[in-house]
């Protein structure tokens, strides 16, 4: 069992500030229309920025960098079952032959 | 013998815990179970967004336009803030800085309930406009400029975007009420850099709803944003 680890405030600041940027970076970014370029790739700057974000929020934030290895199995299992309930459902919708259109 | 009975522990070590490591330990990841069932909770509303957004591109794209990115972004730098605040609150609990505690408390309700007045005001031009997707009300061509062939797409993105921030809204406000009771007994001094399990997993909890929104702003906001949004 170990101490507790006590992250200095010059790690949050730089956490903080590397948020904002990274912030800045996502709507800048998103005015651009990179769909010329490819179709998905503004979806996908816009989401690989939001994944960086929220790391940094859980590594360094939430302490989870210090932390025990079996909090850290812990979190990394919750993000896991997120990939299989989000990758499967794709496998399956992205697959079919037109969808039933909406009757609102 | 004797000595057995009298082994000075911490106040806040309950008895079936060993030491206060362990113990934080045990709150630390049960508080992390129960946020694993959060993000599956909102990772439910996420897939239906992307089945949707896949299915209706156009109707989403438009949809997202009616949004303010400007308010939305405001309402990001304010919650980031919310969350180094609270950082800072757990870091004042670990080195016995009662007073900056308190003060840091403060400082994340007040920027919690900046993020939720914003939000209201948002809601409010929603009603205005007649985008609340409800039965009777919802009119998508009440806008002029809005393709009426969307209407029906529009209002998937419309009925997400108040199911998503609603609930994000509403985290937001049990966070509120919990910052409360952690200011409250702040005040009466209970915590010490012994004990501050209560402050370390509040701030857990508060740097979760910030994690949703880091996902929600650029998926809801930032989505029609390159069509010339505002």
């Amino acid at each position: 069992m170990s101490q507790e680890h006590i992250v200095s405030v010059r790690v949050y600041v730089l956490i903080f500030l590397a948020l904002m940027v990274l912030t800045a970076a996502t709507v800048i970014t998103a005015k651009y229309d990179l769909t010329v370029i490819w179709g998905p790739l503004n979806a996908i700057v816009a989401l690989t920025i939001a994944v960086i974000k929220a790391t940094l929020v859980v590594l360094y934030f939430m302490h989870v960098r210090y932390s025990s290895k079996l909090t850290q199995v812990v979190v990394f299992s919750g993000v896991l079952w997120l990939i299989i309930m989000v990758a499967f459902t794709m496998m399956d919708y992205l697959t079919r032959h037109g969808w039933p259109e909406p009757n609102l | 013998m004797a000595e057995s009975h009298t082994i000075k522990h911490h106040p806040a070590l309950k008895h079936h815990f060993d030491t206060m490591e362990q113990q934080r330990e045990a709150g630390t990841i049960g508080m992390w179970v129960f946020l694993l069932t959060e993000i599956m909770f909102f990772g439910g509303l996420f897939l239906a967004y992307i089945i949707y957004r896949a299915k209706y591109p156009a109707g989403f794209e438009a949809a997202s336009n009616t949004l303010d990115v400007y308010l939305g972004g405001f309402n990001t730098v304010v919650l980031i803030l919310s969350s180094l605040t609270m950082a800072m609150s757990v870091y004042c609990a670990q080195t016995g800085k009662q007073k900056m505690l308190i003060v840091y408390l403060v400082l994340t309700l007040i920027l919690g309930s900046v993020f939720l007045g914003v939000k209201a005001v948002e809601y409010e031009h929603k009603f205005e406009h007649h985008l609340f997707p409800a039965v009777g009300f919802y009119d998508w061509t009440h806008e002029p400029g809005h393709d009426p062939q969307l209407a029906d797409q529009a209002r998937i993105f419309l009925w997400l975007y108040f199911a998503m921030t609603g609930l994000h809204a509403l985290h937001m406000v049990v966070g509120a009420g919990m910052l409360l009771v952690l200011i409250y007994f702040a005040w009466r001094g209970k915590y010490s850099p012994e004990y501050h399990a209560p402050i370390e997993l509040g701030g857990l909890y508060w740097h979760f709803v910030d994690i949703v929104w880091i996902f929600l702003f650029p998926l809801l906001y930032l989505l029609g944003f390159h069509l010339g949004g505002h």
